[in-house]
């Protein structure tokens, strides 16, 4: 895999079709309804739980408007990832262009999947930090690698927004 | 209220104007509207006291990348790299960082601009 920039675009060239199909899953992992913990890490309170009225206000007023906010960067990122689909040979590397306008979109989606994977396997902060770990051996450690992938992608795009 | 204050303002003698019998009277009632202007702005400040002592918190997440949060707080901030580094690196270190410290409107508002790069931020009074 070889990424850059051209110009305005944020380029992923020479994708695998394994790493081109974690891409594919970025839109998807961002949902948290299926995982209680993942849906209170996206959504979490503004205050202690005692703060009642503030707490309640939130949910009623602010928290729509992030899930719009996130649900918005999500739909840029699922229109930029459909060049993937169709490729001629299937099992062939593929090359992905990101607009630099596309970027915040971007790191806003790849933040939302890692934060959802991570809470949803309970991944620890020894678990997170540790780049040397042994070949995907279960649907976590895939987990795992989706997380730290996404989180290249992240720190290659915030280089490329200095 | 400030604009009344004005208009009170506006009945004071000037200081070259001559003293005639009337003027005493005038003099009263200017002084008199005087004294109501710093009563209101009194009652401005202490609403302002009421509100200043909250404080937004960012807490650490293991997940969320440093140099991200970095950026994050030049942007919701306005912070300088280094600014923006110590609080990231307190946040890290330490658990959290205090960010901002203010009126609660405004704390609540920067609270949401952080959600809204999904930082784990709190406002929380300040004791």
């Amino acid at each position: 895999m070889e990424i850059r920039r051209q110009g305005d675009v944020l380029e992923i060239a020479e994708l695998d079709p394994f790493l081109a199909e974690l891409l594919r899953q970025v839109p998807d992992s961002t949902n948290p309804e299926s995982d209680e913990s993942a849906a209170a890490r996206l959504f979490s309170l503004p205050a202690v739980e005692s703060e009642t009225e503030l707490c309640s206000e939130w949910k009623l007023y602010v928290e729509p408007e992030l899930r719009r906010l996130f649900q918005t960067a999500t739909e840029t990122v699922a229109a930029d990832l459909r060049q993937l689909n169709g490729t001629a040979k299937p099992f062939a590397n593929c090359t992905l262009r990101i607009p630099r306008k596309h970027a915040e979109a971007w790191l806003s989606a790849l933040n939302q999947a890692r934060l959802v994977i991570a809470a949803k396997y309970g991944f620890t902060e020894a678990e997170l930090s540790d780049h040397y770990r042994s070949p995907i051996g279960s649907r976590r450690d895939l987990g795992l690698f989706q997380v730290n992938f996404y989180g290249f992608l992240q720190e290659f795009i915030l280089q490329e927004l200095e | 209220m400030r604009g009344q204050a004005r208009q009170s303002r506006g009945d004071v003698p000037q200081p070259h104007a001559q003293l005639h019998a009337t003027e005493p009277v005038l003099f009263r009632h200017a002084t008199a509207s005087a004294l109501e202007s710093p009563t209101i702005e009194q009652e401005t400040e202490t609403r302002d006291e009421l509100d200043l002592p909250w404080q937004v918190v960012v807490h650490n997440d293991p997940v969320n990348l440093m140099s991200y949060v970095t950026m994050v707080f030049q942007k919701v901030f306005g912070f300088t790299r280094e600014r923006a580094e110590k609080h990231m690196l307190e946040v890290h270190q330490e658990g959290r960082s205090i960010v901002w410290t203010g009126v609660r409107e405004r704390a609540e508002l920067y609270v949401q601009q952080l959600h809204g790069y999904l930082l784990l931020a709190t406002i929380e009074r300040v004791r």
